[in-house]
């Protein structure tokens, strides 16, 4: 799997001329082996080592574009099994199904629904993706009635559910120009499909009925000339699917060419709460697009939540906004608790001190999205830094004590930092978990 | 094109370990493959499902979270027994009030309170401390002396107070969690310091401090699959079954905490409350948890729904 940086290293020019942004060639080439640089990079490569690299240094899984503009997504490139072992890339595409049996204004109503499922996560926004419009009527009339409807109401992009080819042309007509994924291809019309995904240029669903017949049609396809593709194995029970997408991840891993591109997962369950937790085992585990039909946000909250969570870099811990936090409505009195802005570490604070009952501020200071003990120990949490928060965020003009909280395993700073800031230091508990019983036994403003 | 199905070769699995006495016993542990790969290995024990019982009248629970117990909050006997009326393979009997700011009830007490849940059910047992070091290893030595032969799971231990607790396991029968926050080496750390006290491996359970969906469910989730890939390959110190504690994580987040009024945005709470436990769990399965500690009967029931479905075989 992948380049050694050792060997990309031999091929690069050796200047170390920093061209790239990387202080040595050497460094270059580990930053490439981890991907986190391409090889376009250095203006100095030779085309023969671009061809050498290039070809070698591809990813396993396939990049495909979904749609255009603002809301296109990207799915694939992935090149792990586990994310601790590196990163997972591209975050699962959610996309929520309207019916072309339902009525115009019933399917208007729904996208409407969709288009608000728009949620707030650690300071982001995070909303679903794709709006899939189904050919359940099976005719191709309604099909593009309901497609215009859909693609008339949503910036989103679309992903239109027929294996009829008929009903396809039709939507694409209306759809097209947004570069809608074509769902999809089977053994009986993939000539079509791929034609009429070539004319598009745009995304394709190949769907087999089991793992081998899907990579037979996959080659077809590709030797058709598309490679944007998205696999489907037919597998519909969430206990196949899971193993399903384990292999066809496992055997991209292993150059498996007809596996090298993202996959498409369905929730057909029609119980309400299966469905949900059917969609998450599917964001979890390899699915680069998952296609469900519930637009509660009840329902999508947890998964977009989830998605966010398994598709963060293990080696990049999130950081929240270094502000003030208000837990609870804390009046003038309220106790003042400084930690770092690490999420982790934030949220255990707020939690505990939510639990606590008792409204308080909370200081996030902005160590880089490092912890209390890392922050102290890379000189990111210092009293420098705290009395710099304490005096910038506004906080004195909320509070009518001078009293700040700091987490107990740093105790060591407070002398300095009273010294600093002027603000008397109380030295809190090593674990937040005793922030309630620090309350009731020290507090008083 | 026939596929080669890729298939690991493990070389080892992990730990079996029975909890409570014939015939009420539950079985954890043992599989030999990555979660629910039933094509490359064996499972042979499902996860299995504790719902959680206080010693005292739980503050601060949401209501949605208190009605299915109502009129039996201020009883652990009856409490436990509706817990499995609920389905509960196992009772979690939490002993909040020993903690200082509680009740600070004495571990005689407690000892009691737990003979009492113990002689009402004939479903095995954790019994779990208040979260303070010190007296939680008063308190567990005094439940493991009551409750001496019902092979129950205790804990939690830490560095500090594993000594006691291990003592107390050892001598009456019973298994031990052994508990780190959140750092895979410690936790490998602390089982070889529990085993070198001669408490056997088999007798052990990881806790690796689980953090609740959107409050840091993805490390816990890698540092158990971390620990079930060395269980997997052949590391013996980590390959003791896992115990999530999900309950107390889930229902401490605002997600599953605040009403459809709070948070109109977020749709209807008694839905969204219950995925959130759910799909905790269900996601820390996919990373190797076998023994799950909910609080919703709700949620135990569709968890439940949840397993049956993974547990079928998809070998090809």
């Amino acid at each position: 799997m992948g380049l050694t940086g050792l060997e990309i290293f031999k091929r690069l020019p050796k200047t170390n001329c920093k061209d790239c942004g990387q202080p040595t060639c050497l460094a270059f080439a580990m930053a490439m082996a981890a991907g986190k640089a391409g090889l376009d990079q250095c203006p100095h490569v030779s085309d023969e080592a671009k061809e050498a690299l290039g070809a070698a240094s591809a990813p396993p899984v396939a990049l495909v574009k979904i749609g255009t503009g603002e809301k296109q997504w990207e799915l694939g490139n992935e090149t792990v099994l586990f994310r601790h072992d590196k990163r997972f890339e591209h975050p699962t595409a959610i996309a929520i199904s309207v019916s072309d049996t339902m009525s115009a204004d019933e399917i208007s109503a729904k996208v409407a629904k969709i288009n608000k499922l728009v949620f707030d996560r650690v300071g982001q926004t995070h909303s679903v993706n794709l709006v899939a419009v189904e050919n359940a009527s099976g005719e191709a009339d309604k099909f593009a009635a309901a497609v215009k409807v859909a693609f008339d109401n949503t910036e989103l992009p679309l992903l239109l559910i027929s294996e009829d080819t008929a009903a396809m042309e039709k939507a694409l007509e209306v759809a097209g120009s947004k570069k809608p994924v074509i769902c999809g291809a089977t053994a009986a019309n993939y000539e079509a499909m791929t034609a009429l995904a070539k004319k598009y240029d745009t995304a394709l669903v190949v769907k087999g009925t089991n793992l081998s017949e899907l990579a037979d049609l996959s080659e077809k396809v590709i030797a058709l000339g598309h490679k944007q593709l998205l696999l489907d194995s037919g597998a519909r029970e969430v206990n196949k699917v899971l193993a399903d997408q384990t292999q066809i991840r496992r055997q991209a891993l292993k150059r498996f060419r007809p596996f090298g591109y993202p996959t498409i997962a369905f929730v057909t369950s029609t119980d309400p709460f299966q469905s949900v937790v059917d969609a998450g085992i599917y964001i979890t585990k390899y699915a680069g697009l998952m296609v469900m039909s519930s637009a509660d946000p009840a329902d999508i909250l947890p998964l977009v939540t989830l998605r966010l969570n398994i598709y963060t870099d293990p080696q990049k811990p999130i950081a929240v906004e270094s502000k003030i936090y208000e837990i609870g409505t804390p009046g003038a009195d309220a106790p003042v608790f400084v930690t770092t802005n690490f999420s982790l570490t934030y949220f255990c604070v707020a939690g505990d001190v939510e639990s606590a009952r008792v409204p308080g501020y909370i200081l996030p200071v902005d160590t880089d999205g490092i912890s209390v003990l890392t922050g102290w120990a890379a000189g990111k949490f210092t009293p420098e830094k705290i009395t710099e928060m304490l005096q910038g965020c506004g906080i004195a003009d909320k509070v009518n004590h001078r009293k700040v909280i700091i987490p107990g395993g740093v105790a060591v700073l407070s002398g300095k930092l009273q010294e600093l800031s002027g603000w008397e230091v109380l030295v809190g508990p090593r674990e937040s978990a005793g922030i309630a019983s620090f309350l009731k036994q020290r507090w008083s403003a | 094109m026939p596929v080669t199905i890729a298939k690991e070769r493990w070389t080892s699995k992990v730990g079996e370990l029975v909890l409570g006495t014939e015939p009420n016993t539950v079985k954890i542990g043992g599989e030999s493959t990555l979660p629910f790969l039933h094509f490359e290995g064996e499972m042979p024990n499902r996860p299995q499902v504790a719902l959680e019982v206080w010693d005292m009248e739980p503050a601060g629970w949401p209501e949605i979270l208190t009605a299915p117990y109502a009129g039996v909050l201020n009883d652990p006997v009856a409490w436990a027994k509706k817990c499995v009326e609920y389905g509960a393979d196992l009772v979690c009997l939490t002993m909040i009030s020993a903690h200082p700011d509680n009740k600070n009830t004495s571990p005689a007490e407690c000892a009691k309170t737990a003979k009492a849940v113990a002689d009402a059910v004939d479903v095995p047992l954790i019994i779990l401390g208040c979260g303070v070091e010190e007296k939680d290893a008063q308190v567990l030595e005094a439940v493991a002396e009551a409750l001496a032969g019902k092979n129950c799971l205790l804990g939690c231990a830490t560095p500090e107070n594993y000594k006691t607790i291990t003592a107390a396991c050892m001598v009456h029968g019973h298994n031990i969690i052994a508990s780190s926050p959140l750092d895979i080496n410690l936790e490998k750390q602390l089982n070889i310091l529990i085993t070198e006290m001669n408490l056997s491996a088999d007798r052990i359970v990881i806790d690796p401090s689980v953090g609740a969906l959107g409050y840091g469910i993805e490390y816990a989730y890698s540092i158990m699959e971390r620990t079930r890939i060395g269980a997997l390959t052949g590391d013996k110190m980590m390959a003791m079954p896992v115990i999530c504690l999900v309950g107390q994580e889930v229902w401490k987040t605002k997600e599953a905490k605040s009403s459809a009024e709070e948070a109109p945005e977020w749709g209807e709470q008694a839905k969204r409350a219950i995925l959130w436990e759910v799909i905790t769990s269900a996601t820390f399965a996919q990373a190797g948890g076998s023994l799950f500690v909910m609080r919703h009967p709700d949620s135990l029931k569709q968890f439940r729904v949840h397993i049956d479905k993974m547990m079928e075989s998809n070998a090809y």
